[in-house]
C-alpha cells in the first residue's frame, strides 16, 4: 500500500528534533549578572583570592549566587545588577591594580546541558549592547617609515663600504629611495654592496645613469603590511584585556582592518582612550653603584630612579635613556644555539647607532627594558572619564655581553612562554603604524534588551497569524503544516545555538520572521498539488503520493535559488547582513526538511496506507 | 476552502502588452526619480554620526536643536524616533572635528542642558570610506546574485525563461528602490538586506510558475503558447496568493511590532512582495513568451517522459 512510513524515517525525524530541542533549551534560561576576575599579565588568581572575595561580599551583605575559580579566572554570579555593580566596586578596591574585574552576563545553563556542549545562541551587539569599532591601520604611514629607515640604513652602509654618494633621499610618492652618485662606477659598486646586504631590494638606474633607485620587493611590502596589522592586533588585544570585558572580540578584517567588539561596554570615551593610549619602551642602564636600601627608604641617588620589575623586585636605573622603543622595528622569540629561549630584536639604523654608542663603554653592565603604559585609574577626572595613570615596569634586565648594534638578542630567559611574552611587550612598545577608527557603533543596554523583546514578540505574533490562517484554510492538513512550522522554529534555534560562529542579530530575527512566513510555502505547494490531484479524480493515496512527488521538484528548484542568494549575502555582506544571511540559509534548509520530510511523516501516519474516502484538506 | 477555483484558465497573457507597458513606465519613473530626487542614503552608506538618546519626559525638539547649534552642530538633523521620548540626531560627516569624538561630545552637551541626564541608546559613526565600500559591496552582491540566478535557471530550464526571471528580478529591485526614492525613505543596511531577501523571495515565486509552465507544455499538446502559460499561471495562482498572503501577514506584524529599526526592512519587503508577485506572473512569463518560447524548447529528453502514468499502475 502507498504512503507508509518506514521505521527509520520516524527515527531520523524524531532524533533530529530531539537533538535540536536539547540544544535549543539553554536559550530558555535567563542569564545571571556576573563578575569576571582575572589577573593582569603574568599574575595568577589563587584560591585564597576567591575565599577573600567571598568573605568581603558576605560582610558587605551582597548575596552571591556562586563564586567559583575556573581556568584561572574567578566567576561570581549575582541575583541582580545592583549587587553586581556593588560587588565590582568592592572587588576592585580589594584586589587593586593587579586584577581586572569585568562585568559579564553568565549564562545560567544547567550543568547537564553544559556537559554536552549546549550553550545559548551568541547574541550580536545590537541585541546585548556594547561597542563595535572598525579600525583601519594607516599602511601608508608604516610604508613611509620603512622608506625613511631605508634612507638611514643606506647612508650608514655606503659610508661603511666607503662608497661616495652625493645624496640619499626618499621618494614617498613612488615608494622608492633615490641615491645619487658622482660616477657610474660608484653606482655599480653601491648596487653590489647594498644587494649583498639585503637580497629583497629591487634596483634600477635613473635616466641620468648617476642615480640608483631602490625599492623593496612585493613580498617585503606584504610582510611590512602584515607586520603592521599583526602588531596592532596584538596591542589591541592586550589593551582590551585591560578594559576588563568578558568575551571581547578582536579580529582582523581584510588587508588593513581590525574589528573590535566589546559587549557590555557603554563608556566609549574611556574605551577609546585605552585603546588609543600609547605604550612605550625605554632601555636604561642599571645603576649598580647606587644604594638600593637607601633608595627604598626614599633617598634615591640624584642620577637614578627607582623602578620595580614585574615580580616586585626593586631596581635602581640611570636617568639617562639609552634608546626608546620607537627605534625597534621587530622583536621575535626564538631559541639560541643551546636551545634556550631568547628574544631577538631589530632596530632601525639610527637606533642601531645610538645603542652602539651607548653600549661601547658599558660591556659587562646590566641593561633594563622598561615598559611604560597608561591605564585608567579608579579616580575620575574633570571630564567624567577615569584619569589615566602612567605605569612603568621593568620587563627584563640582562648583562650586556658585547657592543650592541642594529640586531641584538636577549638570552637567559627562563621559559619560552616568558620569551614570547617579552617579545610581545617589546613590539607593543615599538612605534606602530597609526590606527584610525572608521566605524563605531554603540548600543545601549536598554536598547539591546528592547530589540530582543521586539524581535521575540514579532516572531510570536507572526507565528500565531500564520498558524491561524493555515488551520482555517487547510483544516487538518493545516494543523500538520503548523506542527512542521513549530518544529522548524525549534530546529532554527537549535542549529543557531549549535554552530559556534552563528550570531543572532536584529536583522537575523527579522530573517526568522520572514522564514516563518515563507516556510509554509513548501506545504502550500504540496497541499495545492494534492487538491489538484484529487480534483483530477485520483484516489486519496495516489493524490498524496503524487502531490508530494511532483511538488518536491518545484520546492527544490525554488529553494536552491533562494539559498544561492543567502550564500552570496553571507559572502559579501558584513556584520548584521551576515547575521541575516545565516538565519535565512538555516531557515531555508530546515523548512525544506520539516515541510517535506516532517509533514510527509504525519500525513502518512494519519491518512496513509489505509482506505480513506476523502481528505480533510 | 479555496480562494480561487476556475473551471477555465484565466487569460493572463491577454494583458501581457499592457503589463509590459505599465512595467516599463514604472521602471522609467523609478529611474527618473532616482536621477532627480536621488536616494535618501542612510548613515551606513553616507558616513556620519547617528545618535539615539532617550529622555525621561517627552522631548522638546526645539530645545535639543538649540543645544546642538550652541555646541557647534548646527547641521544636525533632529527627529523623534518611534516614541516621543526617543530622539534621533543625525550629524553629517565633518572635517573640522575628530569624527569619532562627535557622539560623546553631543551627549555631553545634551546632558549639560537637561535636568535629568539623557540615556544613550545608540551611537553609530561610519567613516566616509566605509560607506562608499558598502555601496560597492551591496551593488556587487546584487549583481552576483542576479548572474548566479541567470546561470542556474538557464541550466535547469531554458535561456528565455532565464532572461525573463532575471528581468523580473531587476524589475522588482528597481521599483523598490524607486519607491524609496519617491517617498524619500531612508535606505540603510537593513533595506539592502531586504532587497536581497526580496530577490530570494521573488525568484522562488517565479521558479514555481516556470516549473508549472514547463509541465503544462508537456501535458497540453494542442494548445497555443499563450493558453499553455495561462493554464500554468492559473493552476499556481492559489499557491502564489497564499504564500504571498502568509508572508505579508508576518511582515505586517514585523512592521508594527518590530520596532523603528526594522521599519525600512519591513516596508521594502512588503512593497517588494506585492511587486514580486505581479512580476513573476506578468513580467517573467510575458518576456519569455515574447522572446518566443515554444513547446519544443520544453520537451524533456526522452527517458524522463516515461515516469508518471505508468508507474501508478504498478504501485
Amino acid at each position: 500500500m502507498l504512503n507508509q512510513n518506514p521505521l527509520w524515517r520516524y527515527i531520523v525525524v524524531i532524533g533530529m528534533l530531539l537533538l535540536a530541542l536539547v540544544y535549543a533549551l539553554p536559550n530558555l534560561y535567563p542569564e545571571d549578572p556576573a563578575l569576571n576576575i582575572s589577573a593582569t599579565r603574568g599574575g595568577t588568581v589563587a584560591e585564597e583570592t576567591r575565599l577573600q572575595l567571598e568573605q568581603s561580599f558576605r560582610s558587605a551583605n551582597i548575596a552571591a549566587k556562586s563564586v567559583v575559580l575556573e581556568e584561572g579566572q574567578i566567576l561570581a554570579r549575582f541575583n541582580s545588577t545592583e549587587d553586581q555593580l556593588q560587588a565590582r566596586e568592592i572587588a576592585s578596591q580589594q584586589l587593586g591594580d593587579n586584577f581586572v574585574t569585568a562585568l559579564n552576563l553568565a549564562p545560567a545553563t544547567p550543568d547537564w546541558l553544559t556537559a554536552i556542549g549546549a550553550t545559548p545562541m551568541n547574541l550580536g551587539l545590537d541585541l546585548r549592547g556594547g561597542v563595535h569599532f572598525l579600525m583601519a591601520v594607516d599602511m601608508k604611514a608604516a610604508l613611509d617609515k620603512n622608506l625613511n629607515d631605508m634612507v638611514q640604513t643606506f647612508r650608514t652602509d655606503l659610508r661603511e663600504d666607503k662608497i661616495r654618494y652625493r645624496n640619499v633621499q626618499a621618494d614617498i610618492g613612488r615608494g622608492q629611495v633615490q641615491i645619487s652618485f658622482r660616477t657610474e662606477e660608484d653606482v655599480a659598486a653601491a648596487e653590489t654592496a647594498l644587494r649583498n646586504r639585503d637580497r629583497e631590494l629591487v634596483f634600477s638606474t635613473g635616466s641620468d645613469n648617476l642615480t640608483l633607485l631602490v625599492s623593496i620587493s612585493e613580498i617585503r611590502l606584504k610582510e611590512i603590511r602584515e607586520y603592521a596589522l599583526e602588531q596592532n592586533i596584538t596591542i589591541i588585544r592586550n589593551r582590551v584585556n585591560e578594559i576588563g570585558v568578558a568575551e571581547p572580540l578582536v579580529q582582523r578584517q581584510g588587508a588593513d582592518r581590525i574589528v573590535v567588539q566589546l559587549p557590555g561596554v557603554q563608556d566609549t570615551a574611556s574605551a577609546k582612550e585605552i585603546l588609543g593610549a600609547t605604550a612605550s619602551l625605554e632601555f636604561r642602564l642599571v645603576d649598580e653603584q647606587g644604594d638600593l636600601a637607601a633608595a627604598l627608604e626614599g633617598r634615591v641617588p640624584p642620577n637614578a630612579e627607582l623602578y620595580y620589575t614585574r615580580d616586585g623586585r626593586p631596581l635602581l636605573l640611570e636617568k639617562r635613556i639609552m634608546l626608546t622603543g620607537e627605534h625597534i622595528t621587530g622583536a621575535s622569540s626564538a631559541f639560541d644555539e643551546y636551545s634556550r629561549p631568547q628574544v631577538s630584536i631589530k632596530l632601525d639604523a639610527k637606533g642601531g647607532n645610538m645603542l652602539s654608542a651607548a653600549t661601547r663603554d658599558a660591556i659587562g653592565r646590566r641593561m633594563a627594558s622598561v615598559f611604560i603604559e597608561y591605564k585608567p585609574g579608579t579616580e575620575i577626572g574633570e571630564d567624567g572619564n577615569p584619569v589615566l595613570i602612567k605605569q612603568q615596569e621593568v620587563i627584563n634586565d640582562a648583562t650586556i655581553q658585547a657592543r650592541l648594534g642594529r640586531d641584538f638578542r636577549i638570552t637567559g630567559i627562563s621559559s619560552p612562554g616568558e620569551a614570547q611574552n617579552l617579545s610581545t611587550l617589546l613590539r607593543a612598545g615599538a612605534l606602530i603604524a597609526p590606527i584610525q577608527i572608521i566605524e563605531e557603533r554603540t548600543i545601549g543596554p536598554s536598547l539591546g534588551k528592547e530589540n530582543i523583546d521586539l524581535g521575540v514578540t514579532a516572531i510570536q505574533w507572526g507565528m500565531v497569524c500564520v498558524l491561524i490562517f493555515m488551520v482555517i484554510y487547510y483544516k487538518a492538513f493545516g494543523l500538520v503544516a503548523n506542527l512542521a512550522l513549530v518544529a522548524n522554529l525549534v530546529l532554527i534555534v537549535g542549529i543557531m545555538s549549535m554552530i559556534p560562529g552563528a550570531t543572532l542579530t536584529l536583522p537575523g530575527m527579522a530573517g526568522i520572521v520572514l522564514t516563518v512566513g515563507m516556510a509554509v510555502d513548501a506545504n502550500v505547494l504540496i497541499f495545492e498539488r494534492i487538491r489538484e490531484e484529487l480534483l483530477d479524480g485520483r484516489s486519496v493515496q495516489q493524490a498524496i503520493h503524487h502531490g508530494y512527488d511532483r511538488a518536491f521538484a518545484t520546492i527544490a528548484d525554488s529553494n536552491i535559488t533562494t539559498l544561492l542568494v543567502a550564500l552570496i549575502l553571507f559572502g559579501i555582506g558584513t556584520g548584521p547582513v551576515k547575521g541575516f544571511a545565516v538565519t535565512l540559509a538555516i531557515g531555508i534548509l530546515t523548512s525544506i526538511f520539516t515541510a517535506v520530510v516532517g509533514t510527509r511523516l504525519l500525513v502518512n501516519l494519519f491518512w496513509g496506507g489505509r482506505r480513506v474516502q476523502s481528505l480533510p484538506i | 476552502m479555496r480562494i480561487f477555483s476556475f473551471s477555465q484558465p484565466l487569460n493572463f497573457m491577454r494583458l501581457k502588452w499592457p503589463a509590459i507597458i505599465l512595467s516599463t513606465l514604472l521602471i522609467l519613473g523609478s529611474f527618473f526619480s532616482i536621477a532627480t530626487k536621488g536616494i535618501n542614503w542612510g548613515l551606513d552608506f553616507t558616513g556620519g554620526t547617528v545618535i539615539e538618546v532617550g529622555f525621561a519626559d517627552p522631548a522638546d525638539l526645539t530645545a535639543v536643536r538649540q543645544t546642538l547649534t550652541d555646541a557647534g552642530y548646527g547641521d544636525a538633523v533632529v527627529q523623534l524616533f518611534g516614541t516621543s521620548r526617543d530622539v534621533l540626531i543625525r550629524i553629517p560627516l565633518r572635517t573640522d572635528v575628530e569624527q569619532a569624538a562627535v557622539g560623546d561630545s553631543v551627549i555631553k552637551a545634551l546632558n549639560a542642558q537637561q535636568a535629568e541626564p539623557v540615556t544613550m541608546r545608540r551611537v553609530e559613526f561610519v567613516g566616509p570610506s566605509v560607506g562608499a565600500e558598502l555601496k560597492e559591496d551591496g551593488g556587487l552582491a546584487m549583481l552576483v546574485a542576479l548572474i548566479g540566478i541567470l546561470l542556474y535557471v538557464t541550466m535547469r530550464f531554458e535561456w528565455r525563461l532565464s532572461v525573463g526571471a532575471v528581468a523580473s528580478l531587476a524589475h522588482d529591485v528597481i521599483l523598490t528602490m524607486g519607491l524609496f526614492s519617491v517617498l524619500q525613505l531612508e535606505f540603510d543596511l537593513t533595506v539592502l538586506a531586504a532587497i536581497l531577501a526580496l530577490i530570494g523571495y521573488s525568484i522562488n515565486d517565479t521558479i514555481v510558475v516556470f516549473d508549472r509552465i514547463r509541465e503544462s507544455f508537456r501535458k497540453l499538446r494542442d494548445t497555443s503558447v499563450d493558453d499553455t502559460i495561462n493554464d500554468a499561471i492559473t493552476s499556481t495562482l492559489n499557491r502564489t496568493v497564499i504564500t504571498s498572503l502568509t508572508t505579508v501577514l508576518v511582515l505586517v506584524v514585523l512592521f508594527y511590532m518590530g520596532g523603528a529599526l526594522i521599519h525600512g526592512f519591513a516596508t521594502a519587503l512588503l512593497f517588494g512582495i506585492a511587486i514580486g508577485t505581479y512580476s513573476s506572473i506578468y513580467v517573467a512569463s510575458a518576456i519569455a513568451e515574447i522572446l518566443g518560447i515554444s513547446r519544443e524548447d520544453m520537451l524533456p529528453p526522452p527517458p524522463i517522459e516515461k515516469e508518471g502514468e505508468n508507474t501508478d499502475a504498478l504501485l
